[in-house]
């Protein structure tokens, strides 16, 4: 039978293949085979065989986001990273650490914990309920619950509240191995910090989706973990006295880590927060003065309240919204006008002063309310009512348009009925530069934007 | 040969947009690298995006090259013109189109220059964090081709890290955002592919930039050390104890010497090494770090250490590492301007196989770096009037390369690889490596147009020796830029 010849070519060039089961599907569509490659070699000669028998592949971490993003067109391998697993390097002098794709954030913390340093990234929690129950399965086999792994992380892009500080994966990757789709390996930037030889496939990499080929090592800068941490709460009476509270604390010279909101639904409270970091002295007497700034009730703790950095309810819509700073309040009024419109009450929540906040719909919101409220703030955005386009700047010395909704993941029905990505500037590019990495269209097909 | 291109470059630029005359190509022949010269067919100067598009749309349908320059500081030659190309000069657009502190973000034209956005963003409490030594006269687009970072990068990052949108033209001459100001823009990341492309990707014609906020606290402090290798361990000590100061900068005897002989810096005497630290940040953190490197660099060996308290003071300690470039020029008649990285933790042994290869050659090296971040300019000082010893010189300088690479390091931190490297680029990467960054190029510039023969090693350029640069930068003596 010609589906074995194919599994051993796969099984000779990586021992872990296998037929793969219901329990392999991404997104609702069961490939045909899953293989675990143990190093990069592996990986390398995996694709290489799949890309002789015209396999569509596509990757997969820890599994907590293979719902993210549309279902592939077609998915014939999975290559499931876990078994690359090794921090090949933590240079704690240098502040750099070389790992492979599928160390998990959390395991990887802890190895460079101990040398008083991080990768400052967040590793994002459920929303409402424990990072556990969170992990119920969306999309039919999305491990939500998992800890995420390099690759995944590098692959989506995400980040959490210290975005505001530290960026998001684009800014802390300095080296990056992939496979391409053909089985070729090949490596951009390196393992110092300052390094402008060659291109930067590090950025082309990040938050692509697989699309580009297969991640499987990476070099991060790290930074040190800070000695104290203050958190400094208070609730704002509606969006616009949120927004004087997010741009106090962002505009000021106390250098916070993050600045975020949080609000349950409509006409509720936004609890603003703001994390200030450094010694136990100095967050004490910045906090301080950033509650005299916030004004009263608010209130400084060292551990984050329960709302911080939860975006995600896990199972339902989840739709990031990036915005410039000042918009903020545009931004809730056009969620609230796009959410009032579709009858849906979106838990909205995110990283305020960096641009981002996400409105989440939950699993038993209806199919039709949920499409209805992303068209809506598309309509909206479209319209320009998101943008905080400063005044001397006239369209056509400024992008068209300021914002952008993006759906990272949503219930199948959802999912199936609505554009995730929206309009992308620079798609012709971007479609041009996919051609060239996989033009046989091969990895994870039809996930990403314009279908690529 | 491209003369007939003349009518429609003057119909897109107006006849004063565009340089035929000889005598006045020659002002192009070379950016900040001296030793490649190639004087342009022709120079155009737009005024707007939509003739920068323009004049791209003429040459791609004439298959011509052409090569964007800013103010022409750069040390690669990555603006280094092609004698049968366009040179297109953005040093007419030069509109800061918008400053928007509210949001943190500012909006301008890729000619304006790096400090001309601090400038404007200072009433505002803010500034414009990517500081290049040649701050006061390179342009904003120049800073995006090269992702250019400064003695200030090793806490604030790089250019790729404070821009967030572009407005660029590309290679088939269309005008395309890449990225929209909001740093969370669907698709793949194209703008920070093409931030540090060298000009080889396409023509910025609009940046956003992030605007950052003034810290609350500057200071500065200077140690002097008896060795570089005391230096190093205090350079060690201060990252070991978790602090990120805003820059380390180091300098051995003989920079040391020369930034004596010609601006008098009073430096401790008698040091072997010395080391700027400059802190920035909340007063509470400053304070707190600026006792703790105070006593590392003593537990370290320091001999004397001195702090600066106002600006005034901060300019005074920073004045004999910014001239540095320019004193090792008055004592030696030529010189090579190395750029190379090192893991910080190498750079202790790295220096000593410097020294070694000195001491071997006969030649001086005088070594001023960014030691926070492993990069390093040693200098490398010869009489250009001997062929010989022109050639020793630019074989140490290969060595010093080399090494950077066998320490795992890279061939250039700042200053691009343009033509001054590209022959190096084979001996830090493999060839899949390279094969597949090409891919990135074919995808925006399929006819190999748009500054072809940088970054990437050609047969046309095997052979040829990096960095070689006799007297100062034309900006330099015309007192309109200082290196450092």
């Amino acid at each position: 039978m010609a589906g074995d010849a194919v599994l051993r070519a796969l099984a000779t060039a990586c021992p872990a293949a296998r037929a793969a089961d219901g329990s392999d599907a991404v997104a609702g569509v069961t490939p045909r085979y899953a293989a675990s490659p143990a190093s990069v070699a592996e990986a390398s000669a995996l694709l290489h065989a799949a890309a002789d028998h015209g396999l569509c592949v596509v990757a997969r971490g820890s599994g907590s986001r293979l719902d993210w993003g549309a279902a592939p067109h077609r998915c014939d391998l999975v290559v499931d990273t876990t078994l690359l697993n090794q921090v090949v390097e933590h240079a704690a002098g240098d502040l750099v650490t070389r790992v492979q794709a599928g160390v998990g954030l959390d395991r990887l913390g802890e190895v460079l914990a101990a040398a008083g340093q991080q990768l400052a990234l967040d590793a994002l929690a459920g929303g409402n309920g424990t990072a556990a129950d969170a992990g119920s399965a969306a999309g039919g086999n999305g491990s939500a619950g998992q800890p995420a792994t390099i690759g995944g992380t590098l692959a989506t892009g995400v980040a959490g509240p210290r975005r505001l500080r530290y960026g998001t994966p684009r800014d802390l990757v300095i080296g990056i191995t992939v496979v391409r789709a053909d089985g070729t390996v090949a490596s951009s930037g390196g393992k110092v910090v300052k390094n402008v030889a060659g291109y930067d496939l590090g950025k082309l990499f990040a938050g692509s989706y697989g699309t580009l080929g297969l991640i499987v090592e990476a070099v991060f800068r790290l930074h040190p973990l800070p000695s104290a941490a203050g958190y400094t709460t208070m609730a704002a009476d509606g969006p616009a006295a949120a927004h004087r509270a997010v741009a106090a604390a962002a505009g000021s010279e106390l250098a916070p880590t993050a600045v975020e909101i949080s609000r349950s639904g409509r006409g509720q409270p936004v609890r603003v927060g703001v994390l200030l970091e450094g010694d136990p002295a100095g967050v004490d007497e910045r906090s301080a003065v950033l509650r005299a700034l916030l004004g009263d009730g608010a209130m400084t703790a060292p551990e984050p309240p329960g709302w911080w950095g939860r975006y995600d309810p896990g199972t339902g819509t989840l739709i990031r919204v990036a915005f410039w700073a000042d918009a903020l309040p545009r931004v809730l009024a056009v969620i609230d006008a796009a959410a009032a419109a579709a009858g849906v009450d979106p838990l909205v929540a995110g990283s305020a002063a960096a641009g981002v906040v996400y409105a989440a719909l939950r699993e038993d919101a209806d199919t039709g309310a949920a499409a209805g409220f992303i068209a809506a703030l598309r309509a909206a955005l479209a319209r320009g009512e998101a943008d905080a386009r400063p005044q001397a700047a006239a369209r056509p010395d400024s992008p068209p348009v300021l914002a952008s909704v993006v759906v990272l993941h949503a219930p199948p029905p959802v999912r199936d009925q609505v554009d995730l990505w929206g309009p992308v500037p620079g798609l012709a590019l971007m479609r041009a530069v996919k051609d060239q990495f996989d033009p046989g269209h091969r990895m994870a097909p039809g996930r990403f934007v314009g279908g690529i | 040969m491209i003369e007939h291109l003349v009518p429609a470059m003057a119909e897109i630029c107006g006849r004063d947009g565009v340089v035929t005359d000889p005598l006045d190509l020659r002002t192009y022949e070379c950016d900040g690298l001296t030793s490649h010269r190639a004087a342009p067919a022709m120079v155009v100067l737009p005024r707007t995006a939509e003739q920068v598009a323009a004049v791209v749309r003429v040459c791609a349908a004439a298959k011509v090259p052409f090569v964007a320059r800013g103010s022409g500081t750069g040390l690669s030659g990555g603006a280094l013109p092609r004698a049968d190309g366009v040179l297109i000069v953005t040093s007419r657009m030069r509109r800061i189109i918008a400053v928007d502190p509210a949001s943190q973000r500012a909006i301008v034209e890729p000619g304006v220059t790096n400090l001309a956005v601090s400038t404007a963003a200072r009433p505002y409490g803010y500034f414009y964090a990517p500081d290049p030594s040649s701050q006061q006269v390179c342009s904003v687009g120049g800073n995006v081709a090269e992702n250019s970072g400064g003695a200030h990068c090793l806490k604030h990052g790089f250019t790729v890290h404070h821009v967030l949108g572009l407005e660029i033209v590309t290679p088939a001459g269309e005008l395309v955002w890449l990225g929209d100001g909001t740093g969370s823009a669907p698709g793949y990341d194209l703008m920070g592919a093409f931030i540090g492309s060298e000009g080889t990707l396409g023509i910025a014609t609009k940046i956003i930039v992030k605007l950052t906020k003034i810290p609350q606290m500057v200071t500065c402090l200077l140690a002097g050390f008896e060795t570089t290798g005391a230096g190093g361990a205090a350079v060690s000590a201060i990252i070991g104890a978790g602090i990120v100061p805003a820059a380390i900068e180091m300098m051995d005897a003989l920079a040391i010497e020369a930034a004596e002989e010609a601006v008098a810096c009073n430096y401790p005497e008698g040091a072997g090494a010395v080391l700027i630290v400059e802190l920035d940040g909340p007063e509470s953190d400053v304070r707190r770090d600026r006792e703790a490197v105070r006593t590392l660099c003593q537990e370290a060996g320091s001999t004397e250490i001195r702090e600066a308290v106002d600006a005034a003071e901060r300019a005074a300690i920073w004045v004999g590492r910014k001239s540095a470039f320019a004193a090792v020029g008055r004592i030696c008649p030529a010189y090579i301007v190395q750029d190379g990285v090192v893991p910080r933790t190498a750079l202790g042994s790295v220096l000593d196989k410097i020294a070694q290869l000195s001491a071997e050659s006969g030649i001086r090296v005088a070594n001023v770096f960014h030691a926070g971040d492993g990069n390093l300019h040693p200098l490398v000082l010869y009489d250009d009037s001997s062929p010989a010893a022109t050639t020793a010189a630019e074989e140490l300088s290969g060595a010093i390369l080399d090494l950077c690479i066998s320490h795992g390091g890279s061939i250039t931190g700042e200053h691009g690889v343009g033509v001054d490297k590209s022959r190096y680029m084979p001996k830090m990467f493999g060839a899949d490596d390279l094969d597949t960054m090409q891919l990135l190029r074919c995808a925006f510039d399929p006819q190999n147009l748009c500054n072809p023969g940088k970054i990437f090693p050609t047969p046309r350029l095997c052979g040829e020796v990096p960095g070689a640069r006799r007297g100062p930068h034309p900006l330099v003596a015309s007192g309109q830029a200082e290196q450092f």
